[in-house]
């Protein structure tokens, strides 16, 4: 049985520039001085993979190996300078921990702009508010701007969103990095949900207990280029950034997802 | 012996339950693959009404929030704006002598004016002003200069009830040519600001020295339009030169305006719009209106081409 391509990255290439002096006045100096007016770095560079229809990839890598500016080209809000990145249906997600909030408005209207920033319609944001709402569980906070919320909150109320939006692809990048542990296991169910209905799921995490739960299959960034792509064990062995207290860390992850799940 | 299958971290080791790839329900995804930042520009942002609307409501109550007035800022500032100009040029320069119902004249200008330089600045840094959603969600970015526009338009609704009562008072009736202005005059603006702002709007991001550039601009466009000296005087300084003056559409659109709703003020319009204004103001509408698309065609051809850096220049 073939599923169909989701996600094709192909060749893609995406450049930072460096800039080191921004003013005309340090700009005139450094070229007196034939330093260097601006650097470039590759954060993504030259990968290429081919997610399918329905399949769960965890992203892992250090910090800075490129996962979020990989999924900034996958949900489109940059393109690569070269290659091409292809997607097949509606995507939603979160991008670095943070939906974009706007601070000054309370969180209902914020569902409301953010759900329709996703693509959804008046009606769909209408017919599923409550169940955004009961998720986020921001209780009376509801109506008061989104800037005095705290950082759990914040993020709370944007998983809430993104993952009710009726997406054919979901990213979901360090969701779980500042979520409570109860609001932890509500976001792994219901990605697990996701992930059984048959959606593409690309779950961004340094919990290799998670990614083990959410997987199947993990690919590695490196420095920008594809250290590794396979089978979700191997992945997780691979990139070890393997310390003592990780796995302490682990088997806590585990004990506490497990008894859920 | 035969019941240690595992090493000891085993029990971590194991796959957990979770149905396999194979036994997942396949999604019916009619969309085909395609590239997930491609847009068609200004054409989706329209198709996207929806979502522009919410942006135009929320700019229009982020704009006065927190403060105490609220909207009545936008009856404030113009008005201030016509009592300070009409004091100044009025009254100590004494342009009001030879102009009928120099008050009017003057408010059609400030209206126009304050509609183009709000449309052009606010357009300009509405990209930067956003980079919350800009940043981290997929849009087509060109959502938020038009959102602007059409928040300097909504501004402008409370002015026109001004004219329109004040207008009224003095005689003035609707008539369809001067309606007809009032349209051209009202497209001018939205055209060219929108142009001006996609121009400059990415370039903001990149130099935020542009948003000082753009007040100088605005600042050229108050005064190079007949908003506080009559289009009379420029012919008399000029002569045939005045008509350079009408190739800067703003000047064509404040003209416009005039022509809708101060000429009708005056004793005898029919003498008024003969002797204070141009009379070909038709063809040089069309000049404007033409030249305001052709800027809003570069616009989004250099907004296209710059706006992918934008993200990571925020």
């Amino acid at each position: 049985m073939t599923r169909p391509a989701s996600i094709v990255v192909d060749h893609a290439t995406k450049n930072f520039t460096l800039r080191y002096h921004r003013t005309f006045k340090q700009m005139a100096m450094a070229a007196i001085k034939r330093q260097d007016i601006s650097d470039e770095f590759k954060a993504v560079d030259d990968v290429s993979f081919t997610i399918q229809q329905g399949e769960s990839v965890g992203l892992m890598g250090l910090n800075g190996s490129g996962k979020s500016t990989l999924l900034k080209l996958i949900n489109g809000i940059m393109k690569p300078e070269s290659g091409t990145v292809q997607t097949r249906g509606r995507i939603a997600g979160l991008i670095a921990t943070g939906a974009g909030f706007h601070q000054q408005l309370t969180g209902r209207e914020n569902i409301y702009l953010n759900a329709a920033v996703l693509g959804m319609t008046e009606s769909e944001t209408r017919r599923k508010f409550d169940d955004i709402v009961e998720f986020a569980d921001v209780g009376r906070h509801l109506d008061s701007p989104v800037g005095h919320y705290s950082s759990g909150m914040f993020s709370r109320l944007g998983f809430a969103v993104a993952i009710h939006v009726d997406s054919d692809i979901f990213l979901a990048d360090e969701v779980l990095a500042v979520g409570d542990k109860p609001f932890k296991q509500k976001c792994m169910q219901k990605m697990a949900e996701i992930r059984d209905g048959g959606r593409t799921l690309v779950y961004v995490s340094h919990a290799a207990a998670s990614v083990r739960k959410m997987c199947d299959r993990v690919i590695v960034l490196e420095s920008g280029k594809v250290g590794f792509d396979g089978d979700v064990e191997e992945g997780i062995r691979y990139v070890r950034y393997e310390a003592d207290e990780d796995q302490e860390e682990l088997e806590n992850e585990d004990e506490e997802l497990g008894a859920d799940i | 012996m035969t019941d240690v299958t595992a090493p000891p971290a085993g029990r971590r080791r194991q796959p957990p339950v979770k149905t396999p790839l194979e036994e997942r329900p396949i999604r019916d995804v009619e969309a085909p693959l395609s590239s997930p930042s491609a847009t068609t520009g200004l054409l989706e942002v329209f198709r996207r009404h929806y979502l522009l609307r919410l942006l135009v409501r929320r700019e229009i109550s982020a704009r006065y929030q927190g403060s105490f007035l609220g909207l009545l800022w936008s009856y404030i500032n113009p008005l201030s704006q016509f009592v300070i100009y009409y004091f100044v040029m009025g009254v100590i320069f004494g342009l009001h002598q030879g102009v009928e119902n120099f008050a009017i004249h003057m408010f059609c200008g400030i209206v126009i004016v304050h509609f183009f330089n709000e449309t052009f600045s606010a357009g300009t840094r509405s990209i930067v002003r956003n980079k919350s959603l800009v940043q981290k969600m997929a849009m087509p970015r060109e959502m938020f200069p038009v959102a602007s526009m059409l928040v300097s338009a909504y501004h402008l609704i409370p002015e026109l009830v001004i004219l329109v009562i004040v207008g009224a008072l003095l005689g003035w009736t609707p008539t369809m040519a001067g309606m007809a202005a009032m349209v051209a005059s009202l497209v001018i603006c939205m055209v060219l600001g929108t142009g001006l702002a996609l121009m400059f709007a990415t370039a903001n991001v990149f130099f935020r020295d542009v948003g000082n550039f753009v007040s100088i601009i605005t600042n050229f466009v108050r005064f190079g339009v007949p908003m506080m000296y009559p289009y009379t005087m420029v012919q008399d300084r000029f002569g045939e030169f005045a008509e350079l003056y009408l190739w800067n559409p703003i000047s064509v659109a404040v003209l416009l305006f005039q022509e809708a709703f101060w000429v009708g003020t005056t004793k005898d319009p029919a003498a008024t719009a003969a002797s204070n204004l141009p009379a070909d103001l038709w063809s040089y509408t069309a000049i404007g209106i033409l030249m305001s698309l052709v800027v809003l065609a570069i616009g989004q051809l250099v907004f296209s081409r710059t706006e992918n850096r934008i993200p990571e220049r925020l």
